[in-house]
């Protein structure tokens, strides 16, 4: 479960002052859904998903994320929440293996439960083939799985997908897609930020449109359509963003 | 405090940096390499020039003494010198290097000699020029071995003892071992590449682990999982350190080695006639107290130049940084090598100088505790501020997520 509670998030800025990214922004998602946060770039999507997953702190407000609180006990929440963006890369130097090893021992997990969990991981995503060759010799598919590895290790109950597919092929944003469905189907509580209207139609059980750091409209994809009269998200959302 | 985390991050930070084939140059490449290139490396090459500008049979050129053939026929008859032929541009041939010196015979040489009258002989060399020294040096030699003889005679024919010219000698008396006058000569260079190396050893791991960790995306990646920011940091730190203090090591190694083969090899060279310099021995206990000594401030340097790092957003960023800061290091580490800089209660507190000075004692085998334990003492409070520091700037979103 994930309870966002008014949150408020300002940087200050050399040449524009003081900078609201996320201002008040609320919204819950539960176990087993899929929420949405759609944006153009600088709405306030990546400060919002690092927020939760407690990379940031909030200026003001507080958000729960599996029952715990983001201004209080960030270290629990880091423990239960798997974290995938594209800007999360992955140590070139280390193996496929060493990498997702090195996270669960950083979870706090045991040596037989990582090995257990990574033989279990690795069968499931294919990789087998590329266990011990060095990231940085990895393509970029292959790159993805080893990033989709990490964020399971530890078998976390929420999950945040900041922007996962910018930049990829087909293929590997396919294998990112039924990633983050194969998510809700386990039952996890999974938050994901984009701007492509097509993946949130695909995946998202409810939607939160973000523009400059306000959540401007939410709901599920039929709700927004009956709301404002269209069938079309991409019709939507340049409605509620020009509103 | 966990240890166990601070051990993951500083096991994996290894791992990675010994994969990165740049830290590996740096830890060890550098320190095994430089060391024998300075002490062999450079004191063969001096050998080798000083033996064959010895070698060298110097042409000098008589200017004028036509009407001395007495002087001019001893001068010719030298084997430690070639006569050429006067010319009048002499001092440019000195310059081009044609001839090594030239000698101003005074006019009426052999006749004002013989008068006992006063006269100056001039010898023409290039200040500097190891061969031009070598040629002044020999028509010198020659010139004073006359005038002794002169003198000599001049008092045998009046009757007067030699004590009549000399009536006492001066002797200077050296009180100090030899180990301490080569010590003295050699010693300051060692802890200026100890400290320098130090520091090179942990600049290129600080600014990896750091502003390279910004630059690949991966520093997002370590921040979302559950350690803390300060085990982070002091994982990190940890393996800076260890390539520094590796770097330290291993060149205090390389240069122990380095110096006893390199003195045995230059003794045999100079066939013992050896300079006091190379009467340096560098002890055991000498690279144990050095290596402690040194400690914290590797401590302070890891932790310095990881503070600088993380505050940069990119590899680059970090290097126009950090440059900077060797001038910083390098300049008080040269001036303990100046003569007559000599510790003392200020200078005990001033960082790196106050190391590179007490190193310096340290290998001429003097220890003066009460220093040594009040630079220990200040390098580790420097290096627990510059540690404190580091944390401090990790927990800082505007550093770590500076764009």
């Amino acid at each position: 479960m994930i309870e966002a509670r008014n949150l408020v998030k300002q940087f200050r800025d050399k040449k524009r002052g003081m900078v609201c990214a996320v201002d008040h922004v609320s919204f819950s998602c539960r176990p087993g859904e899929i929420y949405g946060l759609l944006g153009a770039n600088g709405a306030g999507k990546t400060t919002t998903l690092r927020i939760l997953s407690t990379i940031l702190t909030p200026t003001e407000g507080t958000a729960i994320v599996n029952g715990y609180d983001v201004t209080r006990e960030p270290q629990k929440i880091r423990s239960c929440v798997g974290f995938l963006s594209t800007a999360t890369a992955l140590y070139g130097r280390l193996s496929a293996f060493e990498m997702v090893e090195y996270f669960g021992r950083l979870h706090g997990l045991d040596e037989t439960t990582i090995r257990r969990r990574i033989d279990a991981i690795f069968e499931r995503l294919e990789m087998n083939d590329f266990r011990d060759r060095r990231c940085d010799r990895l393509s970029t598919g292959m790159k993805q799985k080893v990033s989709i590895a990490r964020t399971l290790v530890h078998d976390p109950a929420v999950m945040i997908f900041d922007e996962p597919t910018v930049g990829l092929d087909v293929m590997a944003a396919r294998t990112i897609v039924g990633f983050i469905r194969e998510c809700r189907d386990m039952g996890k509580t999974v938050i994901f930020s984009t701007h492509v209207m097509s993946e949130v139609e695909k995946l998202c059980d409810h939607i939160g449109i973000i523009h400059g750091g306000k959540l401007m409209a939410e709901g599920t994809l039929a709700g927004l359509r009956q709301r404002f009269n269209l069938q079309d998200l991409e019709d939507i959302f340049v409605t509620v963003v020009e509103s | 405090m966990s240890l166990r985390n601070i051990g993951i991050v500083y096991r994996k930070e290894l791992i990675d940096s010994l994969r990165d084939r740049r830290t590996v140059i740096s830890m060890v490449a550098v320190p095994l390499l430089l060391m024998p290139l300075l002490t062999i490396g450079a004191g063969v090459v001096l050998m080798q020039q000083v033996g064959r500008a010895m070698e060298e049979v110097p042409k000098v050129m008589i200017l004028g003494g036509r009407d001395s053939p007495n002087l001019r026929a001893q001068l010719e008859h030298l084997k430690a010198v070639q006569i050429v032929p006067e010319k009048s541009d002499y001092a440019q041939e000195i310059s081009n290097k044609q001839i090594r010196a030239a000698v101003d015979i005074p006019k009426d040489f052999d006749a004002k000699l013989a008068a006992g009258q006063p006269m100056t002989v001039k010898i023409y060399m290039y200040e500097g020029e190891i061969k031009s020294g070598f040629g002044a040096d020999r028509l010198q030699k020659f010139f004073q071995q006359l005038r002794d003889r002169t003198v000599h005679n001049n008092l045998e024919t009046r009757k007067l003892p030699e004590t009549f010219v000399r009536p006492f000698d001066i002797r200077e008396q050296n009180v100090a071992p030899p180990e301490k006058v080569g010590g003295a000569v050699l010693g300051g260079l060692v802890p200026y590449f100890v400290i320098l190396l130090c520091l090179t050893g942990a600049m290129y791991p600080a600014m990896d682990l750091t502003a390279g960790e910004k630059e690949r995306g991966t520093m997002e990646t370590i921040l979302c999982s559950p350690i803390s920011r300060t085990h982070l940091v002091l994982g990190k730190f940890l393996m800076v350190l260890t390539a520094s203090l590796a770097t330290a090591v291993l060149s205090l190694i390389s240069m122990a080695v380095s110096f006893g083969v390199g003195k045995k090899m230059l003794l045999d060279m100079v066939q013992g006639a050896a300079d006091t310099a190379l009467q340096i021995t560098i002890t055991g206990k000498a690279i144990i107290s050095i290596f402690f000594i040194v400690l914290p401030l590797a401590v302070f340097f890891s932790a310095a130049l990881l503070a600088i790092s993380v505050f940069a957003k990119s590899f680059k960023e970090a290097q126009s940084y950090i440059s900077p800061l060797m001038i910083v290091v390098v300049l008080p580490a040269v001036a303990a090598m100046l003569p007559g800089v000599e510790m003392n209660t200020a200078l005990a507190l001033v960082p790196v100088l106050n190391t590179s000075l007490i190193c310096k004692e340290i290998i001429t085998g003097t220890y003066h505790w009460k220093y040594i334990a009040l630079i220990f003492m200040s390098s580790s409070i420097y290096a627990a501020i510059a540690i404190a520091i580091a944390v401090k700037l990790f927990q800082r979103e505007d550093v770590l997520f500076r764009t």
